[in-house]
């Protein structure tokens, strides 16, 4: 028989954790998702719809593979459009499950411990829908190694002093990192999920892929210093890959993108859409899997206090670059600003006004921070924001620039929608997945964080 | 017919009462202890345990800092690419990827040494045989005291033991 837990609080009325809640129940709530499987007609209907959109994807790509990029609607002057916009946003959206894993653990904010496993999966399958976006746009896709150091035949070297080639470094080491992190993470809880399987098969799967983890005091010495170096490298590296992102923009001589204001710009706008992805996942599977005991309320007032706060970076990004255009004197950085508010795609602009300045302030309220309702469709409304936010970024710049003789329009296709909705697809089919299989929330540090309680009344 | 034996295996319920036990065992002179929890408790359990796993990522780190930044300075000598006479070392333009390869390096290294470290994967263990164990990831903490300690047998151990009033206590085949 064990006492009931002490709630942990920290220093404030509601609880980051329902009251009562035990190691066993907890390990409990969390294994029985993967294991049981149960509400399995959400699963399904959810599964199937991405699954679909998935297949959407592969139908895109095949188009496109046999066809070229003509497909899309880019060309000259607006060679980048959908891919890049796209590209960048997915990249941003993995953002918010880095800096929730990495940095919140190196600040010691134990908020993070319900939400962190959820949006490092989070991360892994944004960056994959991203790092599909280049390589597709190579329109010689088969040649992208060439984008990788070795020693070929020709003698030709990558050119290391382009954002766009420190892009590939970027990427591909925050792919790695991520995983890394990600399944270090996992290893103690795929031990629990092998020792609570029901059928042999399941625990030698699981058993197979936990690599024989026990628990003994000594692995956990190494093991606890390895995770915090990780987060000590991935927290610096989630700032790195943003900056390059933005230094892709304000490196060429564009206005619109020629700004010193973009890379930390950048990264702020990147923590504030995955955050408004990670309250829009999180508010509904929540309410499905009944896990608002882990879950608090608390946790998502916390999550959309990130929101504004990053989203007021953002908005100060805004002011600065219509403040430094009209400051600058310069003509053409002027005219971008007009341009954006009263051209032709100024529909964007004002969409992007609405979603990403004026929607966020209505958390302002505690009242409607707290309804989960009207926080869902905020976050939803950033998520679409910043993606209409890298379109107006790409496209407006790039359609209308110094010589009027250059101008032109870009009209996104079947193809580019398409290609979006499947990666879209894609995402949510690898979140199906990773929640039928894997537990969605790190049961060993929620049996850490109840234990410890326990221990010191 | 006596089987060989791995150890004895006690378990406990709380992390309190397994940690004096732990404490007393270590005292008394055990030296050949195991000790499984279902989540990392806090520094103290093991005093004196220490972990190379800083120096080695940090020597990690700065061979692929040295070996990011060769690359890419060979890259621009082997190739020499003259725009406008800017020297051939643009050093300032090679720092994100040397960046990049210090973390890659080091968290690829560090995870290699853990695995190392901890010598797993290791898919069996004699520990595994008992059917108790399988609480040990989800609410139990456990000892094992190796059958191969020098005071495996002797009686301030049993006495230590069953002070401690563990949930439940038992020899493992090895």
């Amino acid at each position: 028989m064990k006492p009931p837990v002490a709630t942990p609080r920290d220093g404030r009325d509601e609880a980051l954790i329902a009251p009562g809640e035990t190691m066993e129940s907890v390990t409990r709530t969390i294994s029985d998702i993967p294991l049981l499987h149960p509400y399995p007609r959400f699963w399904w209907t959810g599964f199937l719809i991405a699954f679909a959109l998935v297949l959407l994807l592969l139908t895109s790509i095949a188009w496109l593979f046999t066809r070229g990029i003509g497909i899309w609607g880019v060309n000259v002057p607006i060679a980048w459009g959908f891919a890049i916009v796209n590209f960048v946003w997915w990249i941003g959206i993995g953002h918010a499950g880095t800096f929730i894993s990495a940095i919140l653990l190196l600040l010691h904010q134990t908020w993070r411990t319900s939400i962190n496993r959820f949006t490092e999966a989070m991360t892994l399958f944004a960056v994959a829908c991203a790092a599909l976006f280049p390589i597709l746009h190579l329109g010689r896709p088969q040649f992208f190694y060439w984008l990788l150091p070795y020693p070929d035949s020709m003698g030709l070297w990558p050119q290391f002093r382009s954002p766009l080639e420190w892009d590939v470094f970027a990427v591909s080491t925050y792919a790695t990192v991520s995983l890394l992190f990600w399944y270090v993470g996992l290893l103690p809880d795929l031990a629990t999920m092998r020792d609570r399987a029901a059928t042999r098969f399941k625990a030698r799967l699981y058993g197979l892929c936990s690599l024989g983890w026990r628990g003994d005091v000594r692995h956990w010495v190494h093991y606890q210093k390895l995770y915090v170096l990780l987060a000590g490298l991935a927290a610096p590296l989630v700032i790195s890959v943003h900056t390059i992102v933005g230094l892709d923009f304000a490196i060429a001589i564009l206005p619109g993108w020629h700004s010193t204001i973009f890379p930390p710009y950048f990264v702020a706008g990147a923590i504030f859409s995955g955050f408004s992805m990670v309250l829009t996942l999180v508010i509904p599977l929540r309410a499905v899997y009944r896990l608002q005991g882990l879950i608090t309320a608390r946790h998502l007032d916390l999550m959309a206090k990130v929101m504004m706060a990053t989203g007021w970076i953002v908005i100060y990004g805004y002011l600065d670059e219509f403040f430094n255009a009209w400051r600058s004197g310069d003509i053409f950085d002027r005219f971008v600003d007009v341009n954006r508010a009263t051209g032709p795609y100024a529909g964007y602009f004002w969409a992007l006004m609405l979603c990403n300045v004026i929607a966020p302030q209505f958390l302002w309220a505690r009242r409607l921070r707290h309804n989960v309702v009207v926080l869902f469709f905020v976050a939803l409304l950033v998520n679409v924001g910043m993606w209409v936010e890298r379109f107006v970024i790409v496209v407006t710049s790039l359609h209308r620039d110094f010589l009027p003789s250059s101008w032109g329009m870009y009209h996104a296709t079947f193809w580019d929608y398409s290609t979006l909705a499947g990666t879209v697809g894609l995402f949510g089919a690898l979140l199906f997945l990773f929640l039928r299989f894997l537990p969605a929330i790190s049961m060993t540090e929620m049996r850490h964080f109840v234990g410890a309680e326990r221990a010191d009344p | 017919m006596n089987a060989p034996i791995h150890g004895l295996l006690v378990a406990f319920t709380s992390e309190k009462s397994f940690r004096t036990a732990f404490h007393h065992l270590r005292e008394t002179g055990c030296t050949r202890l195991e000790a499984y929890t279902p989540y990392a408790v806090e520094p103290g359990v093991l005093p004196g345990a220490t972990t190379p796993m800083a120096s080695i990522m940090l020597r990690a780190g700065v061979i692929g800092a040295g070996g990011g930044f060769y690359l890419q300075w060979f890259a621009a000598h082997d190739y020499p690419l003259n725009v406008g006479g800017r020297p051939l070392n643009s050093w300032p333009a090679f720092i994100p990827i040397t960046f990049e390869l210090t973390v890659l390096t080091a968290a690829l290294v560090g995870v290699l040494a853990f695995f190392c470290l901890a010598r797993l994967p290791r898919l069996h263990h004699p520990v595994f045989a008992d059917p108790r164990f399988r609480r040990a990831s989800q609410d139990r903490f456990f000892i094992c005291v190796r059958a191969d300690d020098p005071l495996y047998a002797s009686e301030r151990v049993r006495r230590i033991l069953t002070e401690a009033q563990p949930e439940s206590s038992a020899e493992v085949p090895a």
